[in-house]
């Protein structure tokens, strides 16, 4: 089951713009792939090293607006966008990381909304720079040019979707990597008891920091496909409201595990839409929040977990060798 | 010589936890600090491993002044405690919890782990075989699997031991091991003492059971009220008189 749920994940994702044909709910799908790779981020720091971030949403910001900046104003390439969505976030997260040096829990909270709040007021009101609240449209849709045949443009949602996908992977293979090792243990110590991880060796800071920086940077890249997807960017790229919704994402999901984040993601970008398809917009709202009031009180470790104990429970009862 | 304190205070506010306390802690013996409670046992401890910077006074490692590092640094340095009270990875296995004492036993970094799979495994592999050795080196091997949370308060004690040896220890400074166990949960943590020892790692040990102390020590120092008022074999600190008095209060006279 182990390997046999994510290779059924994967061909169902491969094939889905074939079965999708829906454009709206394809642009779902291409929404819960940027939000796998923004809860995959957070669940890095929430769910490994077990600290809060609550302004993760101005480093999927600074990487939409990084690279819309740069292929807009000073027309780079979208790839090499991309890639600053990746850099001028982990330098933020970076600054994010030292400045925790010594603040742990709600303090590490406070810390993070407060970053967020003055990225968000930086683009409300660097006009020259930002816009403003009008934001920046333009933002070119992302080409490969493959020597020899004309460039493609992945202007459709079927081609973006697979481009999402492959972050989406690409992500969860960074984690997978970055867990199945010393680093990744050590990251779950300062989660588990920091104390003690410091009297066995563990550098807090060193590996706090190096948690914070990828985080960042792959919730800027996010951002970075947010912005060559939607082909516009505005100060809403720092609403709250995505901070949050990455956080249920991943409490729901599952923490601390690897594929709870993705699931989570799919699960909670899918629902509302699903519910708005089938009710009313007040009966949206109202039966979304006891849906997952109903998750967190029947699955408090999460989706995943619970579908893990669940799976082994049957496997006993089927086997009982 | 492995461990030397010179003069070292600790004040919190206007009290004194310690005042000018010095004491050598010699390579390849067990040094027992005893004390009444509030002596300072743990403060002197927490000094020694960084997590408390002294008002004054240094502490030196075979001739370097490590007052002031970061707990990590000490670590690395081989300086290993464990704590008063018990102090786990609560939500990972006893061979996980083994694993994360070894860190400094391995090498691989972010690099290696994103781009170098295959060093990976092959520390993994090694590291995995140092975990099986220390778990059975302190008797947990039949319970790798089990969560860290679900030992009993014996076996936890033992983990706790395990997870310090795994951060490979020159010296293991030892918080009170056998606070709260059996009397037979003590005779076996005192033959693991000694043969800690006898794997040729220094034993500094805080611990209020005179009987283990007296057992296993090569030397003794006693804190009362932040001073030291005693540093001896054990035979010559049992018959001082000022030990006596600190532990029996003042009216107490030694019999022979």
């Amino acid at each position: 089951m182990r390997r046999l749920a994510p290779a059924i994940g994967l061909a169902v994702a491969l094939t889905a713009p074939a079965w999708v044909w829906n454009p709206y709910h394809l642009h779902t799908l291409i929404m819960a792939g940027i939000f796998a790779v923004l809860a995959l981020s957070l669940n890095l720091l929430l769910g490994y090293t077990g600290q809060l971030s609550l302004g993760h949403a101005a480093f999927f910001g600074i990487g939409a607006y990084a690279s819309a900046l740069l292929t807009v104003k000073l027309e780079w390439s979208p790839w090499l966008g991309l890639l600053a969505a990746i850099v001028l976030p982990g330098l933020a997260g970076y600054v994010i990381g030292r400045l925790a040096l010594k603040l742990r829990g709600a303090y590490f909270v406070l810390l993070t909304i407060s970053f967020a709040g003055c990225v968000s007021l930086v683009s409300v009101n660097w006009m020259d720079l930002t816009n403003g609240p009008l934001g920046i449209p333009g933002v070119p849709p992302v080409e490969i040019a493959l020597p020899g045949l004309p460039p493609l443009s992945l202007r459709t949602k079927s081609a973006y979707y697979y481009l999402v996908l492959a972050a989406v992977v690409g992500a969860y293979l960074l984690c997978l990597a970055l867990i199945r090792s010393r680093v990744g243990r050590a990251l779950v110590a300062l989660r588990e008891n920091e104390t003690l991880a410091a009297s066995v060796g563990i550098d807090a800071t060193h590996y706090l920091v190096l948690a914070a920086v990828a985080s960042a940077a792959m919730a800027g890249f996010a951002g970075g496909l947010y912005a060559h997807y939607t082909r516009f960017v505005s100060p809403e790229v720092f609403l709250f409201t995505y901070t949050v919704t990455m956080v249920i994402m991943v409490v729901a999901g599952g923490k601390g595990t690897l594929a709870g984040p993705v699931v989570g993601a799919v699960l909670f970008t899918v629902l509302p839409e699903a519910l708005r398809e089938l009710t009313s917009y007040q009966w949206q709202m109202l039966l979304y929040g006891v849906l997952l009031v109903a998750v967190l009180f029947f699955m408090p470790e999460g989706v995943v977990p619970a579908l893990r104990t669940a799976w082994s429970a049957l496997r006993r009862r089927w086997r009982p060798s | 010589m492995t461990l030397e304190a010179r003069d070292l205070t600790v004040r919190f506010g206007g009290v004194a936890a310690l005042t000018g306390v010095s004491f050598a802690v010699a390579a390849g013996t067990v040094t027992s600090l005893i004390g009444p409670n509030g002596a300072g046992k743990t403060t002197a401890f927490n000094v020694i491993t960084g997590f408390q910077r002294p008002t004054e006074g240094t502490v030196h490692h075979d001739g370097l002044p490590i007052t002031g590092w970061r707990p990590h640094r000490i670590a690395a340095r081989g300086l290993v405690r464990t704590f008063q009270k018990t102090s786990l990875f609560p939500g990972l296995s006893v061979r996980e919890n083994v694993l994360t004492g070894l860190h400094l036993r391995g090498r691989v970094g972010v690099t290696a782990a994103l781009l170098a799979r295959g060093r990976v495994r092959d520390e993994e592999r090694r590291l995995g075989v140092e975990a099986d050795r220390v778990m059975d080196f302190v008797g947990l091997g039949a319970r790798r699997a089990e969560a860290a949370a679900a030992l009993s308060y014996g076996e936890q004690r033992l983990l706790e031991l395990a997870v310090g040896l795994a951060a490979r220890p020159r010296l293991l400074l030892l918080d009170e091991p056998a606070s709260g166990m059996s009397a037979s949960e003590k005779v076996a943590v005192a033959a693991l003492i000694s043969r800690i020892r006898d794997e040729r790692i220094t034993v500094f040990l805080v611990e209020h059971d005179m009987r283990l102390v007296m057992g296993i020590s090569d030397r003794v120092l006693v804190l009362n009220y932040g001073r030291l008022i005693a540093d001896g074999d054990p035979a010559s600190v049992q018959r001082d008189p000022e030990v006596i008095r600190a532990y029996l209060g003042a009216g107490a006279h030694a019999h022979p």
